[in-house]
């Protein structure tokens, strides 16, 4: 049996940090280490950051996002054009369209995508309170913003259904060559999703 | 234990941070599940979508483990299913069958049919055709098949106008006239071939619900998928703006 050379309390920072994504036991074992190594100028403040999030995070209840006010940030904004919403998958999405500044909209998180094989169902996803949303009215445009997977595609068909003869306009994401990839590379089905949908020079 | 096969991926589960778990129908060691290694990359994640054939490699030290796959892939469809809510649905709801049967059990005559109705999802009235069909033979392998040929009155081969609701046999008209408001539809193109229209295709999507419910969905306490009912939405709803479509 293998000695004990740390305190209980830090054997339990090293087991939940190895729960983080990113990490296993082995990298949650040198992060524990670095975080106790600088006690005052990082594992205290990182304990102290992390209660207030633990206090006030909340989830937005109008598009689902993750903040520490409700409305969220997002929705509280004025200055966005809320007559467009983005449906995105996952916070993270939302936060990687933000990063990209390509609209300043509002969002709707729907927190997971139609999974049959792991029980996901529509009742498990934020559909309903997006169809709430948009029956309110004052939205002219729903940009679906799902992966390209077969899950993501068949919820954003299933959201298409559901918003039948609300008289929104709604889109969808391109599928095709990311910048930076070679043809050569690419999957068959992205090549003829990008041949496809060609545009004029 | 090694094994190699042709698959159809039916289905992915999350495995860790890097690796998923795939859920392949094969040609001759049906459905089977494998640990793909590495099934998060860029570069495994256009292959490992439902609905792509993928030649497959299953190893394990013993024939009752999960194993590992190893995926090459063979026929990439999944960006064109994605194209129309036919297809994206159907992919999903045959998936959704093929998981009724037991698992590694081989049905070689349903990974034929799955292979041809991927090919075929595009079009409304051949898919919601052939759905009705690859239905009626997943209740034909779980030991329930519909008979669908004669009269189970009369022997008849003509006018075979019902299925009796009891023992899933086509009734002739004249046969089943008593008992007209307890049977339940035969559609003409099940019983004297044809193309499909949106009132029979109805009539077929209604009899195959209620025998996979009653034999199967309710035993096991489980219900239609929800991507069933969207394909069957989307089949109707496609052929009937055809129908309309269509000059007289």
């Amino acid at each position: 049996m293998a000695k004990r050379v740390t305190g209980p309390e830090i054997e339990k920072l090293i087991q939940l940090l190895a729960k983080v994504p990113g990490l296993g036991p082995r990298s949650a074992r040198r992060a524990a280490l670095h975080l106790v190594k600088k006690k005052d100028q990082l594992l205290g403040p990182l304990a102290d950051a992390m209660g207030q999030a633990h206090a006030k995070v909340r989830i937005c209840s109008r598009c689902g996002n993750v903040d520490t006010i409700d409305p969220c940030s997002v929705c509280s904004d004025d200055r966005r054009d809320n007559s467009v919403i983005i449906v995105v998958e996952d916070v993270s999405d939302l936060w990687a369209l933000e990063r990209a500044s390509a609209m300043n909209t509002a969002y709707h998180v729907l927190g997971g995508t139609l999974s049959p094989l792991d029980g996901v169902g529509p009742e498990d996803l934020n559909i309903k309170g997006l169809v709430e949303r948009v029956a309110k009215g004052g939205v002219r445009e729903l940009i679906i913003a799902v992966n390209a997977t077969v899950e993501g595609q068949t919820t954003a068909h299933y959201i298409t259904d559901q918003l039948d003869g609300l008289g929104v306009k709604i889109t969808r994401l391109a599928h095709g060559v990311p910048v930076g990839g070679e043809l050569d590379y690419l999957d068959e089905g992205t090549l003829t999703a990008a041949l496809r949908a060609r545009t004029a020079i | 234990m090694q094994w190699s096969d042709q698959g159809i991926i039916i289905g992915v589960r999350r495995h860790g941070e890097t690796s998923v778990v795939a859920e392949v129908m094969t040609r001759d060691h049906g459905r089977h599940m494998g640990l793909v290694r590495g099934g998060r990359s860029r570069t495994m994640q256009p292959v490992l979508q439902p609905g792509n054939e993928v030649e497959v490699t299953w190893r394990a030290r013993l024939d009752e483990h999960l194993g590992e796959f190893k995926l090459e892939p063979v026929t990439l469809r999944a960006a064109r299913l994605m194209e129309a809510a036919t297809s994206v649905y159907g992919v999903q709801a045959m998936g959704a069958l093929l998981r009724l049967l037991p698992e590694r059990d081989p049905h070689p005559h349903l990974y034929e049919t799955l292979g041809i109705i991927l090919e075929n999802l595009d079009d409304p009235s051949d898919a919601g055709e052939l759905f009705v069909r690859f239905e009626i033979a997943v209740l034909n392998d779980l030991g329930f098949g519909l008979d669908l040929v004669e009269c189970a009155a009369t022997g008849a081969r003509d006018d075979l106008v019902y299925v009796s609701p009891k023992s899933g046999r086509a009734v002739s008209r004249e046969a089943g006239a008593p008992y007209a408001d307890k049977m339940l539809a035969l559609p003409g193109f099940l019983a004297q071939g044809g193309a499909a229209d949106h009132d029979s295709l109805q009539a077929a999507f209604r009899m195959t619900a209620f025998f996979l419910h009653r034999h199967v969905y309710e035993p096991r306490g489980i219900g239609l998928s929800a991507a069933r009912d969207g394909f069957v939405q989307a089949a109707l709803k496609a052929l009937k703006s055809r129908q309309t479509a269509a000059p007289l």
